[in-house]
């Protein structure tokens, strides 16, 4: 099996050459390992000729990119203000009494809201006993 | 024959059952020797019906819907694959009233066809533009996409020809379209049905920008929350590429472009087009200052066309009917049509492409049929969340650009976010000030601390502490977000805090005093 590090350092070579290459390099390291691993950022700061510094300012600006291994299933639910009002409130406090939950800020379904995401499939109109049914089909 | 069965795969489709509905018609069609064929469309944007399923007959489409899996043994023996009746029947899809009162436009291929298939594309109308385009010179488009009036659908409601005629003067060695498809305004989600449900008219219209400006180099930025969209562009692009319609020579005209599609990282700031660039480029999304505009000194440093998904969905349908044919719709400087998004507490949420002009009590309860609580609508805030509150004496106002700003709200991307009576106002504020303190790219004082310190007092004001005294506080600071922020971020976040300050000031612990 290859290292961590081997793996980073084959996807830098993989996309070094493109235009804008950081932000397509995170998320295939994302993409592979499930996360952003500490030691990237030295790996990538020298294979795009960048400092350590600035690939680490560009890795916790942004949301999305994760520097620790995530809960499996990951489960998101919106938080913004279409799915407020049909009660996202409620299922997001029912849902922290089950498991890890990430809030996010839309996903594009608000005309059936409450949404959320579990593992990048999309639910709507989710009520609290609908949660816990589809938390029990990812868990099998 | 076998009949044709339509089953959504737009994501909010997806996310209510589409695909369990799919394969379960599909084993039962199996079970009982019947020949069926389903065909995977976008959503006509009825999402209370979602999953809607459409089998074609002799008369037309007709709908079954909302589906459920355990729906479809019944829908067999109703023999719906020919369109017999069944209590989830509603008739031929286009005399449906939500649809059949539409304007649709930009929109007019989204669920009707294989989003994929070019085939249907060209059948509808599909590439007519690019053709057409092919054939004038880059003036010509320029002019043409002047002429129609088409203003910039991510929010600001620029002129986009003129957008395109400062890019098309500059000189360069390189230009790019870029296409903004963060699309983070909550209660949004046209960008989205779009790019899912007929990715080739953005193809297309991105195509015609590059023709008319001198670009050889596309990107369109999506935002990671839509893992569906970017695997329908990446596919849609990839056969574009191999029928000729996108590459190195586009329909032998002996001009280029090349189109990729980069995937976003969350950060809602990187919709604002100069931290969008910046993003793509592989740095933090922090905004630029302006000047230099983007149209001169944008993407790697060259000129570069930046518009969102709508925007440049609907240049094909200007470039084949031409500019007259879309200008008629539409009231005062607001030309056209704008797909409007219905969403929250409402029964019939959804898409209503409709031309400018149509006012908010119509969207409520001609399209919407009321709230979905059952219980009277208090507030809708229009326009994402940096757009106004508004209450129901403004529901009336004629949905245009100038007649909004007249009343302090903007259209923006079109969203309607609506709110039943048990929506606390003061939680809504406190809420938009701490999504600006959250997304503020940091750059500017008055938003980042400005925003920080709207959420304390707002916070004072919800537990009731010196609230006269706060509420003065809080005016003072969305003074200085509103004069000293150099985006709309901190720019408008004044927006939903103040109108939801001045029309429900009794969510806020006091009388109605009315300020402007
Ligand atoms: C904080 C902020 C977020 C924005 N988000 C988006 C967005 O998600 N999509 C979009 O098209 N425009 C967004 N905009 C507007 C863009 O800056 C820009 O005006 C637009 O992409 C230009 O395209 P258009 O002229 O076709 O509208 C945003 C602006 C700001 C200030
Ligand atoms: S207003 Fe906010 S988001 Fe915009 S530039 Fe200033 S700090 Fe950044
Ligand atoms: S606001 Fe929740 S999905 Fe859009």
């Amino acid at each position: 099996m290859k290292e961590p590090a081997d793996k980073i350092a084959d996807l830098a070579a993989k996309h070094r050459d493109r235009p804008g290459a950081l932000l397509p390099l995170l998320h295939a390291i994302q993409d592979e390992m499930g996360y952003i691993p500490p030691e990237s950022a030295s790996i990538i700061a020298s294979a795009l000729n960048l400092s350590s510094a600035e690939v680490q300012g560009v890795i916790t600006f942004y949301h999305y990119f994760r520097t620790e291994p995530s809960s499996i299933p990951r489960v998101e639910i919106c938080c913004a203000e279409s799915c407020q009002s049909m009660g996202s409130d409620k299922l997001l406090a029912h849902a922290r009494t089950v498991c890890d939950v990430h809030p996010v800020y839309c996903l594009g379904l608000c005309a059936s809201s409450p949404a959320m995401m579990v593992d990048e499939k999309p639910y709507a109109r989710v009520t609290p006993e609908k949660f816990d049914s589809i938390m029990k089909k990812a868990a099998s | 024959m076998s009949a044709s069965i339509y089953v959504p795969i737009d994501s909010a489709a997806l996310a209510l059952g589409a695909d369990e509905v799919a394969s379960e018609i599909s084993l039962e069609a199996k079970r009982r020797g019947i020949e069926i064929k389903i065909v995977r469309n976008g959503s006509r944007g009825m999402f209370w019906l979602e999953p809607l399923v459409e089998v074609e007959t002799s008369k037309g489409r007709i709908a079954y819907g909302p589906v459920e899996a355990k729906d479809v043994k019944g829908l067999f023996d109703a023999g719906f694959e020919s369109g017999g009746k069944h209590d989830l029947c509603l008739g031929l899809t286009e005399e449906i009233p939500y649809l059949k009162k539409q304007e649709r436009l930009t929109f007019a291929r989204v669920g009707i066809i294989d989003p994929f298939s070019l085939e249907d594309y060209l059948a509808r109308e599909g590439y007519q533009g690019l053709r057409r385009a092919i054939s004038l010179s880059s003036e010509g488009i320029v002019q043409e996409v002047t002429e129609s009036g088409l203003r910039g659908r991510g929010g600001a409601a620029f002129p986009t020809g003129i957008k395109w005629n400062t890019v098309m003067k500059a000189q360069a060695d390189q230009k790019y379209v870029v296409c903004n498809a963060d699309e983070g305004d909550s209660g949004t989600f046209a960008d989205r049905m779009l790019m899912e449900g007929d990715p080739y008219s953005l193809i297309e219209g991105m195509t015609i920008a590059a023709l008319a400006v001198g670009a050889t180099e596309g990107y369109i930025y999506v935002r990671s929350e839509y893992p569906h969209a970017i695997a329908a562009l990446n596919k849609a692009i990839s056969i574009a590429k191999d029928a000729g319609y996108l590459g190195q020579d586009i329909l032998e005209s002996g001009k280029a472009f090349e189109l990729e599609v980069r995937k976003a990282a969350g950060a809602y700031v990187c919709g604002e087009e100069t931290a969008m660039l910046e993003s793509i480029e592989g740095k933090r999304g922090i905004v630029r200052a302006k000047p230099p505009l983007p149209a001169l000194s944008g993407l790697f440093g060259k000129p570069t066309v930046i518009n969102n998904v709508i925007s440049l969905a609907t240049v094909p349908v200007i470039l084949a009917r031409g500019a007259e044919f879309y200008k008629r719709y539409g009231m005062g400087r607001s030309r056209g049509t704008l797909p409007f998004q219905l969403a929250g507490n409402i029964k019939q949420g959804g898409l209503i492409e409709k031309a400018f002009g149509v006012t908010l009590r119509e969207m409520l309860y001609d399209f919407g049929g009321g709230s979905a609580s059952g219980r009277p609508i208090k507030a809708v805030q229009v326009g994402g969340p940096l757009g106004s509150y508004l209450p129901e004496s403004q529901w009336d106002v004629a949905m245009d650009y100038e007649e909004y700003s007249a009343i302090w709200a903007v259209l923006g991307h079109g969203g309607i976010v609506v709110h039943d009576e048990t929506a606390d106002l003061a939680r809504l504020a406190r809420y938009a000030m701490d999504f600006c303190a959250i997304e503020s790219c940091g750059k500017c004082t008055p938003c980042r601390i400005g925003s920080v310190r709207g959420v304390e007092v707002m916070d004072r004001i919800i537990e009731g502490k010196e609230r006269t005294r706060q509420i003065g506080l809080l005016r003072e600071l969305c003074d200085t977000m509103l004069n000293g922020s150099m985006c709309a971020m901190g720019g408008m976040t004044p927006y939903p805090v103040l109108s939801a300050l001045n029309h429900f000031p009794g969510d806020f612990g006091v009388a109605g005093e009315r300020h402007a």
